[in-house]
């Protein structure tokens, strides 16, 4: 059907992005394709590498899902900061990644990941990885006949923890700046450490802290250094609700809480970690 | 005696019904009805140049499609300025759909009716109208430099101005041994009930009148204004406001043009048309309230006593002035508080930018009044190094000089005097509440945490519950039912219980027997509408007076058929009584049937009453010269004055001293409205006052960039606090009952707003140590004024207590 | 400026409070509209049509959604629940709307029905939650005239009611 209307239609699935659109009528495609009816494309799948998310999965039900939260805690960390409850019941979290707004939580993730973007549509299959998937605010490489159909997002190395911080104005909000950390300890010393952020870069990406932070303890880290990388990285914006350098400030913030905060957690495949959300 | 209602936590009445679906407000009425659409002006300034509504006549469904071109009779006029003032030399009011210019984005241009609402957009998506811009007015600081005008005929966009006096300013401030000066702004903020406004027409053609259903705050306004531009008799026209979600000031405006010609288009299609605003209409087409730019000069004594206040603030009234200037007046009266000034002077300008109206809401005009005071009060404390309670204790008007008459005309055109409260009182409440001695202990524990903290305070007064007049209507049914109707309206004030409460004890029946009905022109016409926190004031006393009225006449019929005084006499559970002798009774529905003599006989209480019925005397009228059938009562309540209640609030604040983030981690609430007539529902109106009020002290604020377009027109980015953004608020009371009125009433519905911007402002600034004189504020704008102030050298904590 | 909208009329049934109900409304119905316009359900309540007050929030097998956001189409084969349905009649309120009248939790009641349907879903899910816990729960929808802290109390009452109506006390 998309290779039909494509051109002049758009996906439904969770719509919590596009209907509000749509009712301010500041876009009127021709088409809205609804997905939601379309079976096999709701399962979450945990594999040795992978947590495979199909197009349909609600944000909601990925943040329950514990299977996928042991194998890949970073995922239950960064829903939790989506929006509100009600939203996430509906959002779906391809669709999220399909959207590519820079203030999503979930593209930030995917990068971050190393994810695989599973695209379909009539002319066959294509697997896009994250880095490449994104193309600017709201623009991706998809065109206008392809349909997300699932995300494979990576495992982490053993050892390492991750976390997720925002700092929004209203609880559910968009994140004034956010991130997410992935921190692979090596004993007591930072072995790895990478960082995707959110509101703060026109398109994800993965900044890698390991330079500053390598052979360094939890309570040891070097924030200055990490700084400085930080904030050669971003790119933020000034809008109505806070200046670029302000962004930046808190970003720097952010990170250092969320580094301190996944460097000092338990390693989350230990046996006595349980839920490390 | 029945259980006394008034001063309890009554449950509410009209509960069960919200809780269940069974609301109807307006857009859950008239299901049937043709749908209203507009078209609104995407420019802030601009010649309408063509309109082109071909390609929406095609669209299914379209009933008409209305210009300017077609309004006739009156309703091509402009609408009216409700409230002159002889300040205001410059009014100008818009036309219900744009006439020639349009002068802010969102003045409707076209109207479309069709069958739904859907159809109706898309018929006003097909609609091309072609604008000349013009050159824009944006703030106030560019609608006072003159350089170009909203309107071509008022000199540097100027709508009024008017300067007040008491006492020689310029002399007292020359004599005096300190003085500064303060540059302050508070920038727009919004009622936002989270119902917009809607209309619904039934038009009869059989006999050619109107029922008009609006979300409004005044049946009778809207009913009288409405008659007036359809060219109507007002025996024609019936108002009724349904449940209403939420007001705060934005509905007491009428009419809204969709007011008018919503009924126009149901008369003259014949058909019954509704029109429900979405909530982007909402932000550009209804109104915002607050921005105001303000200069305070202040002269005072060693003690920290004033000796001299000159004033002078520029007042942002927006594209139009249909509301006149209440607001900028009731900033300047109201700016006093409860302190002695001194000499006071207070100049102000309202001026036009082409922007959407600025008509009161929640507050109106005192949050800004309060801040100029407050932050002054605060800069008066730091210069000389007092604590900040004890400057404003040191200027209150004590308890035994009141009445307290300031020398100004208040926004009801009569004498600003207070006539009671506390201020010593209230503040030892608010000091102990919120713990302001053992401050500095706490901060200090603060500090050793690498935590920063800081404490404020705001005082106000209220003038509330100003005329001219309310009414009540008590009517007892022959079933015991007791019908009682005021006119003023409805939107969540708790007046079906509170109105019961007071009729329950005045007539002395159970309160499940009263039916409170409001805002319904065809129960009760004469009112003049919910605002200014005077409902419970005007309708609460109204309501009581009619009361009495049907209770002296109950009294005195059950006094003829039990042959005793009136005065033996008492009502308590629906049953007249002698005082001491309870088998010597009449139930008052009994009464209600003796005092209707009839002829005919409809049921069997009705029996009683027939003309052929019981005793009578041949020689006297049924209905004697001097009364009425029926047990029924009406009565007005109308004041010589306002009555003045007044406010104190605290506040602890906590910011971040990396990221400026701010929290607050208490509130307190020490406030005076007098007698409360359901202490549950003053509480409830505190809290949500105060919760408007931290929304404009750090979240909500109306962001228009140079060209005049409202960048943040949705609730995506006009931030309006969830419950995690709004304190747990704890309250405190002090009655001092107004003397002015029976039921010593005071109003509560704007007291939880009034001084929460001060509060919060002096909060910061004492967890800061710089002055903070712009709000609201952000913690990006926090973070900014710290790097602003960080080249300052050691700054001690300046106020703090 | 695409082609009009061809208003072609669908018939669509949902099960709505545990009732199927028809009514033929275009493809491009909001469930919002579809509940109110079509069904005559007028206890939904509409604020901003963009996702974010709640006041419009329904339960959807279970789960609050914004129904403003739903096409009517899309919620075919699902269970929905509205305020109607959480309860109907005043004389026999449900824990949560009695816990409202109790602890005040509204006052012009326009945004009630969007908290009424989310708290009922959160105390399915966790029955025993904190002040905290509970100022939480409902921080997804906006009131205008409450100040929230009687809404919180209500979610706390509504917890100890279905506790009570249980059959006494647990704790």
């Amino acid at each position: 059907m998309l290779a039909r209307v494509g051109h002049d239609g758009k996906v439904l699935a969770g719509g919590q992005s596009l209907v509000p659109i749509l009712s301010m009528r500041l876009a009127a495609p021709g088409h809205l394709v609804d997905v939601n009816g379309v079976t096999g494309l709701d399962g979450v799948e945990v594999r040795d590498d992978a947590v495979r998310v199909g197009a349909l999965v609600r944000h909601a039900g990925l943040e329950r899902h514990d299977a996928a939260a042991t194998a890949l805690p970073l995922l239950r960390q960064a829903l939790h900061h989506v929006a509100h409850p009600a939203i996430r019941n509906r959002g779906t979290t391809v669709g999220s990644i399909a959207h590519a707004d820079p203030a999503g939580e979930m593209p930030a993730v995917a990068v971050l990941t190393g994810a695989v973007v599973e695209v379909v549509s009539a002319r066959g299959r294509r697997e896009v990885a994250a880095a490449d998937f994104f193309l600017g605010p709201l623009e991706t490489v998809l065109e206008d006949d392809e349909l997300v159909e699932a995300v494979r997002f990576g495992r982490l190395p053993a050892g390492t923890r991750t976390w997720f911080t925002e700092s929004a104005r209203r609880r559910g909000d968009y994140a004034l700046a956010g991130v997410a950390v992935a921190v692979r300890m090596d004993g007591p010393v930072v072995a790895q450490a990478r960082a995707a952020f959110v509101s703060v870069t026109p398109v994800p990406s993965v900044l890698d802290l390991t330079p500053a932070l390598a052979g360094r303890t939890a309570e040891d880290l070097p924030l200055d250094g990490v700084a400085e990388l930080v904030r050669g990285h971003v790119d933020p914006e000034t809008d109505i609700h806070a200046s670029a350098e302000y962004r930046r400030v808190l970003v720097d913030a952010l990170t250092g809480r969320a580094l301190a905060a996944a460097a000092s957690a338990p390693d989350p495949a230990a046996p006595a970690a349980e839920g490390a959300a | 005696m029945s259980t006394r209602q008034v001063g309890e936590k009554v449950q509410r009445v009209e509960d069960p019904r919200l809780l269940t679906g069974n609301g109807r407000y307006l857009d859950d009425l008239g299901q049937g009805a043709l749908q209203a659409a507009f078209v609104r002006s995407p420019h802030a300034h601009a010649r309408i140049t063509d309109i082109d509504v071909t390609d929406a006549l095609d669209v299914d469904g379209v009933e008409g499609i209305y210009t300017y071109e077609d309004l006739d009779g009156r309703t091509g006029e402009t609408l009216p300025v409700l409230i002159p003032h002889p300040s205001l030399t410059h009014p100008r009011t818009g036309h219900c759909l744009a006439r020639d210019v349009v002068k802010h984005v969102g003045e409707a241009v076209v109207m479309v009716v069709a069958r739904d609402r859907y159809l109706a957009e898309d018929a006003c998506a097909r609609i091309r109208v072609s604008y000349e811009p013009l050159p824009v007015v944006v703030g106030v600081e560019q609608a006072r430099s003159g350089g170009h005008r909203v309107h071509d005929d008022v000199p540097d966009n100027v709508a009024a101005h008017l300067v007040q006096e008491v006492g020689d300013v310029e002399a007292a401030l020359a004599a005096a041994p300190n003085t500064l000066t303060l540059e302050l702004d508070i920038e727009r903020s919004a009622s936002m009930p989270l119902e917009g406004k809607g209309v619904y027409a039934r038009w009869d053609t059989d006999d050619g009148s109107l029922r008009l259903y609006s979300s409004t705050q005044t049946s009778t306004g809207v009913r009288a204004a409405v008659a007036a531009k359809l060219g109507m008799p007002l025996a024609k026209v019936e108002v009724v406001t349904p449940d209403v979600g939420g007001g705060f000031g934005v509905k007491i405006v009428h009419p809204w043009p969709e007011e008018v010609l919503v009924p126009w288009a149901a008369r003259r299609l014949g058909r019954d048309v509704k029109w429900t605003e979405d909530r982007r209409e909402h932000f550009v087409s209804s109104s915002h309230e607050r921005g105001q730019l303000q200069q305070v000069t202040v002269g005072f004594d060693d003690d920290g006593r004033l000796l001299g206040l000159d004033v002078r603030f520029w007042h942002d009234n927006g594209a139009y002035t249909p509301y006149g200037v209440i607001v900028p007046i009731i900033t300047a009266t109201q700016l006093l508080g409860p302190y002695k000034p001194g000499a006071y002077r207070v100049e102000w300008w309202s001026l036009y930018t082409n922007t959407v109206l600025v008509t009161p809401y929640r507050g109106a005009g005192r949050p800004q009044g309060c801040y100029a005071m407050e932050r002054t009060m605060d800069a008066i404390a730091a210069h000389l190094g007092l604590d900040r309670a004890e400057v404003r204790s040191r200027n209150f008007i004590q308890p035994e000089e009141m009445p307290y008459d300031q020398g100004l005309m208040f926004q009801d055109g009569r004498p600003l005097r207070y006539d009671s409260g506390d201020f010593p009182a209230s503040l030892a409440k608010l000091k102990a509440l919120v713990g302001w001695d053992d401050f500095a202990a706490y901060r200090a524990l603060a500090e050793r945490e690498g935590r920063r903290v800081g404490i404020g305070i705001g005082c106000y007064v209220e003038g509330t519950g100003v005329g001219p007049y309310e009414g009540g209507v008590v009517q007892v049914e022959t079933s015991g039912r007791v019908n009682v109707a005021t006119g003023l309206t409805t939107q969540g004030q708790s007046h079906q219980t509170a109105f019961a409460q007071i009729v329950a004890d005045e007539l002395g029946v159970p309160m499940a027997d009263v039916h409170v009905t409001t805002g319904d022109t065809r129960r009760m016409a004469y009112a003049v509408g919910t605002f200014a926190s005077r409902g419970a004031v005007m309708s609460g006393n109204a309501v009581a007076l009619a009361a009495r009225v049907v209770r002296a006449k109950a009294l005195r019929i059950a006094a003829d058929a039990l042959e005793v005084s009136p005065d033996d006499l008492d009502i308590a559970d629906g049953v007249i009584a002698v005082k001491g002798a309870p088998g010597t009774s009449i139930d008052l529905k009994t009464v209600a049937v003796l005092s209707n003599p009839l002829r005919y006989a409809f049921d069997t209480s009705a029996q009683a009453a027939t003309q052929f019925a019981g005793t009578f005397d041949p020689e006297k009228p049924p209905v004697a010269d001097d009364d009425e059938p029926g047990l029924e009562g009406q009565d007005f309540y109308s004041p010589t004055q306002a009555t003045f209640a007044n406010g104190m609030h605290a506040a602890v604040v906590e910011t971040d001293p990396v990221t400026a983030e701010i929290r607050i981690l208490r509130y307190c609430v020490v406030h005076d409205c007098g007698t409360m007539v359901n202490p549950m529902v003053v509480e409830g109106q505190v809290h949500g006052g105060v919760a408007q009020g931290v929304g404009g002290a750090l979240y909500e604020r109306m962001v228009y960039d140079e060209s005049g377009q409202l960048l943040n027109a949705s609730f995506m980015d006009f931030l309006m606090p969830y419950a995690t953004e709004v304190p747990h608020i704890e309250t405190d009371h002090l009655e001092t009952p107004s003397p002015l009125n029976p039921l010593g009433i005071k109003g509560a519905g704007e007291a939880g707003t009034i001084p929460v911007t001060a509060v919060i402002a002096s909060a910061l600034e004492d967890a800061e140590g710089f002055p903070i004189r712009s709000m609201p504020i952000s913690p990006s704008e926090l973070w900014e004024l710290r790097l602003a102030h960080a080249s300052d050298t050691a700054a001690p904590q300046e106020g703090s207590p | 400026m695409s082609e009009p909208v061809t208003e072609q009329l669908i018939e669509i049934t949902l099960r709505v409070n545990g009732v199927p109900r028809t009514a033929a409304a275009p493809a491009r119905r909001l469930l919002s509209d579809f509940l109110r316009h079509d069904l005559g359900l007028t206890g939904t309540h509409v604020g901003c049509e963009h996702g974010v007050c709640g006041a419009c929030t329904v339960l959807l097998d279970g789960d609050p959604v914004r129904s403003c956001l739903l096409f009517a189409v899309t919620a075919r084969g699902h269970e929905i629940t509205t305020i109607e349905g959480i309860g109907d009649d005043p004389a026999a309120l449900s824990p949560v709307q009695q816990a409202f009248v109790e602890c005040h939790g509204l006052q012009c009641g326009f945004c009630t029905p969007g908290f009424v349907t989310t708290i009922t879903a959160y105390l399915d899910e966790h029955p025993d939650p904190t002040p905290e816990q509970a100022r939480e729960a409902v921080s997804g929808n906006l009131c205008r005239c409450t100040g929230y802290q009687n809404i919180v109390r209500s979610v706390l009452r509504a917890a100890e009611i279905r506790r009570e109506r249980a059959g006494g006390d647990d704790r």
